[in-house]
């Protein structure tokens, strides 16, 4: 345990080293060893690339680590239990909150949902979780503060944390207990005693490294190729290009981003880098969150997998409710900012 | 012994299966790997998580892949302690 420590602190000095001097780093490789001009657009494609990518993939491996320790103190199992016997509302902002923390996979989404359902937790509650869940995840979190700041990332936390609040409280509300598939209720669950196994903190620690392992084997490429687009737009696409299209004074652009979203499946990790240089060149910042919710939280596949659970008029209510929210919450900041 | 997968056929399942086989192989165990694909039925296990791996209706893993050497010690596990 205690070499376990001595390598984490080394392994975090060295990351705390690369991660300041990135900019001299960048610079050095660039304009020393490339011997690339400084004004051409191409030099600033590929100091664009060479900077970004391992600024991201550092800040990724740190956050997941710590992240993966924090989710090995939760569990779907230990979130039924806490959101067992709440009411709506509170029910809902709970649910809501332990949907960020408790560890998800989208391929688990139905026998969460069964497993919530069956043990009496109410629709809009269940809800509540599935859509903040995939909705605010550490990769988008991390994406959005290293390329926008930390004011953007909590933003985002925060209106994604109240669209899932208020989308599961009004789906609640509908009582739309019906428009769930008949055998869901029939369930007769089976009593599981796997043990919640004890944990030490060094089996944290190695939770922590494995989800690093895991989370950056699947989104490397996705960030390499996203932050590629994003590079050669920022070199080469004229700046204010996106105003007219994505800009404020385009009302009709947050409701056409959200459409355009839906059917998008990208993970945060690919579409953020590409989110950035559009908001470079001109697009509001609402236009751009609205665009990114609907991609992330909004995903077509993800749906199509629920329609094994729930009937078509609840799944279009569902997308429906959330895709409004998303929408004003893209009107608010293009408002405010 | 009966041996299930429990999943939908996700990515870590089909790993899940793999690396039982290969574990099973190992110890000399002939048994058929039965595959759980139907919610319903996975359901019924009273798992939220998948993949899941299951000796004679009792679960054993859920929520992730083990590698091969962890698998032969839970499987090694089990039948010591005579459930299976």
């Amino acid at each position: 345990m205690k070499q376990k420590i001595g390598i984490i602190t080394g392994l975090l000095i060295v990351w705390l080293a690369l991660y300041s001097n990135l900019e001299v780093i960048t610079d050095f490789l660039v304009y020393s060893v490339l011997q690339l001009e400084r004004t051409s657009p191409l030099t600033s494609v590929i100091h664009f690339f060479i900077y970004e990518v391992p600024k991201v993939l550092l800040l990724l491996t740190l956050i997941v680590f710590f992240v993966g320790i924090i989710r090995s103190y939760f569990s779907p199992e230990r979130t039924r239990t806490i959101l067992g016997g709440k009411k709506l509302f509170a029910g809902n902002v709970l649910a809501s909150l332990l949907g960020v923390v408790t560890p998800f996979c989208s391929c688990s989404a139905i026998p969460l949902f069964l497993g919530f359902v069956e043990s009496g937790i109410p629709l809009g509650v269940t809800f509540s979780f599935l859509i903040a869940a995939p909705m605010i995840n550490e990769v988008a979190l991390v994406l959005l503060f290293g390329l926008f700041g930390w004011k953007t990332a909590l933003l985002y936390m925060f209106t994604g944390l109240l669209i899932a609040i208020v989308s599961g409280y009004i789906i609640g509300r509908l009582k739309l207990e019906r428009y769930v598939e008949d055998w869901v209720y029939q369930i007769k669950a089976g009593h599981n005693d796997l043990a919640e196994e004890q944990r030490t903190l060094s089996d944290r620690i190695d939770a922590g490294i494995e989800s690093v392992k895991e989370i950056v084997a699947k989104v490397w490429v996705y960030i390499v190729v996203g932050i590629a687009i994003g590079a050669v737009v920022h070199g080469y696409v004229p700046e204010d290009f996106m105003a007219s299209i994505m800009g404020k004074s385009a009302w009709w652009s947050v409701p056409v981003s959200v459409l355009i979203g839906i059917p998008m499946y990208s993970n945060a990790a690919g579409i953020i880098p590409i989110v950035q240089v559009l908001l470079e060149k001109g697009a509001s910042l609402g236009t751009v969150l609205a665009f990114m919710m609907s991609v992330i939280g909004l995903s077509l596949p993800e749906t199509i997998i629920l329609k094994k659970v729930l009937k078509l008029p609840l799944i279009i209510t569902f997308v429906s409710i959330v895709g409004t929210g998303i929408i004003t919450v893209g009107y608010i900041f293009n408002f405010v900012f | 012994m009966i041996i299930k997968v429990l999943g939908s056929g996700c990515a870590n399942c089909k790993t899940l299966e793999q690396r039982t086989i290969e574990a099973m192989k190992q110890m000399n165990i002939t048994a058929a790997v039965e595959k759980v694909t139907d919610y319903q039925q996975i359901a019924s296990y009273g798992i939220m998580r998948t993949p899941g791996l299951v000796l004679d209706n009792k679960i054993v893993v859920q929520g992730r892949v083990p590698t091969v050497d962890q698998i032969r010690e839970i499987l090694q596990q089990e039948i010591a302690s005579g459930i299976v």
